[in-house]
């Protein structure tokens, strides 16, 4: 029983030194989910394709066209900006490369928004 | 005085003038320019190699293939092909002369008022003398191409759009236009890949420099497993970023292929080309 309560209260303190320690109270159980969504997406060649230009995470041979995905969440801490940058990143500069995934619907509104997710955790 | 705000104000215009209708001089010297100071290793005359005159480790592979180059089958059968009798009795050379024609095109012609690439000019050649005419992308066409192309070795690309012939200027600026346009769901144009991302990668595959670009067609390409023209490279290009392709050899990838040779005005042609 004590043995039982222990588990029980060193799991308590894991998840709470998790939210609140290691991710700062951002990455909520339920926003799991849309991490994995996140990542999933971003890594598949026919959906975001994200690695083909930028280095990010554990994804091997990355491209070079854009900047290293790190530090997401100092460098653009607005997440409204964020989405928008992916949604359409011809609005902030005419000339990138970067294709606008959600006004040309390679992306749903639920992919970018779950790649934003994962994009914070980066 | 006003005399003096006059002049000031005419030189202004002229100024403005011919800055917003830049010449296809000045758009070869300004292309020329961006890549050279992007890439200031690389000699000038070296950029008719394409991707490797940026990438060292390719080339290393690419030299060794060239001792045994894939495109020479397709040289031979040009050969052969070229050499070949039309049942009017006259054959190629009744049109190209020795074949060493590869400088000489593209070109503008003024009284058809359009763009007259090689392969074009192999099927008029044939249809003209009572031939069916070839499938334009690859095969046969390829390989007249290909040799054609290996004995104009050497030769300068020159391509001349006419100053006193307004149509052709309305053609390279169709080309030119078309090259600067982003297309596609993916949205790129032909000079974010191969201007502005040339020399960066895409996962591990190096991006090419556009100068230099049209020197080395048609090309033997490992990823073809055989030889293809230009046009079925531009095709495969539009298709990559989710557009539609056009036609080979319609007037888009006509003017195209006039304006992207024009750009490599001064270098060499150097084909046919072995590529990944």
């Amino acid at each position: 029983m004590i043995k039982k309560t222990l588990m029980v209260l060193s799991l308590a303190f894991a998840v709470t030194l998790g939210s609140f320690g290691v991710f700062q109270g951002e990455l909520a159980l339920a926003d799991e989910e849309a991490v994995n969504l996140g990542k999933k997406v971003a890594l598949n060649r026919q959906k975001g394709n994200c690695l083909s230009c930028h280095m990010m995470d554990d994804g091997n041979q990355p491209g070079t066209q854009g900047p290293p995905l790190i530090a997401m969440k100092l460098r653009f801490p607005d997440r409204e900006n964020l989405r928008a940058r992916i949604y359409n990143p011809l609005e902030f500069n005419p000339n990138t490369i970067m294709p606008p995934f959600g006004l040309h619907n390679i992306l749903t509104d639920e992919e970018i928004d779950a790649i934003v997710e994962y994009l914070y955790t980066l | 005085m006003v005399k003096k705000y006059a002049v000031l104000l005419a030189a202004a215009m002229a100024l403005a003038w011919s800055g917003t209708f830049a010449n296809p001089e000045n758009d070869r010297a300004a292309f020329e320019n961006y890549f050279t100071t992007k890439f200031p290793d690389v000699p000038l005359d070296d950029f008719k190699n394409g991707i490797y005159s940026v990438d060292p480790i390719a080339r290393a592979d690419w030299e060794q293939i060239e001792e045994f180059p894939p495109y020479e089958i397709a040289v031979d059968a040009g050969e052969v092909e070229f050499n070949k009798t039309f049942a009017n009795g006259k054959s190629y050379s009744d049109c190209f002369g020795d074949g060493a024609v590869r400088g000489q095109y593209p070109y503008w012609n003024s009284e058809r008022k359009e763009v007259i690439t090689l392969e074009l000019a192999i099927n008029e050649c044939r249809t003209n003398n009572g031939e069916e005419p070839l499938k334009w992308k690859r095969g046969k066409i390829a390989e007249l191409s290909a040799y054609m192309s290996y004995i104009s070795r050497g030769q300068s690309v020159n391509v001349v759009v006419p100053e006193n012939d307004p149509d052709a200027l309305a053609a390279y600026e169709r080309g030119k236009r078309f090259y600067y346009t982003k297309r596609g769901q993916l949205n790129f144009s032909c000079f974010d890949c191969h201007g502005t991302g040339s020399g960066k990668s895409v996962r591990l595959e190096k991006l090419s420099p556009a100068l230099g670009h049209a020197t080395h067609w048609p090309v033997y390409r490992s990823k073809w497993g055989a030889i293809g023209t230009l046009h079925r490279r531009f095709g495969g290009c539009n298709k990559q970023v989710r557009a539609k392709d056009f036609k080979a050899q319609g007037p888009e990838y006509r003017e195209l292929e006039y304006f992207l040779t024009y750009m490599s005005n001064g270098q060499e042609f150097n084909g046919p080309g072995a590529r990944r």
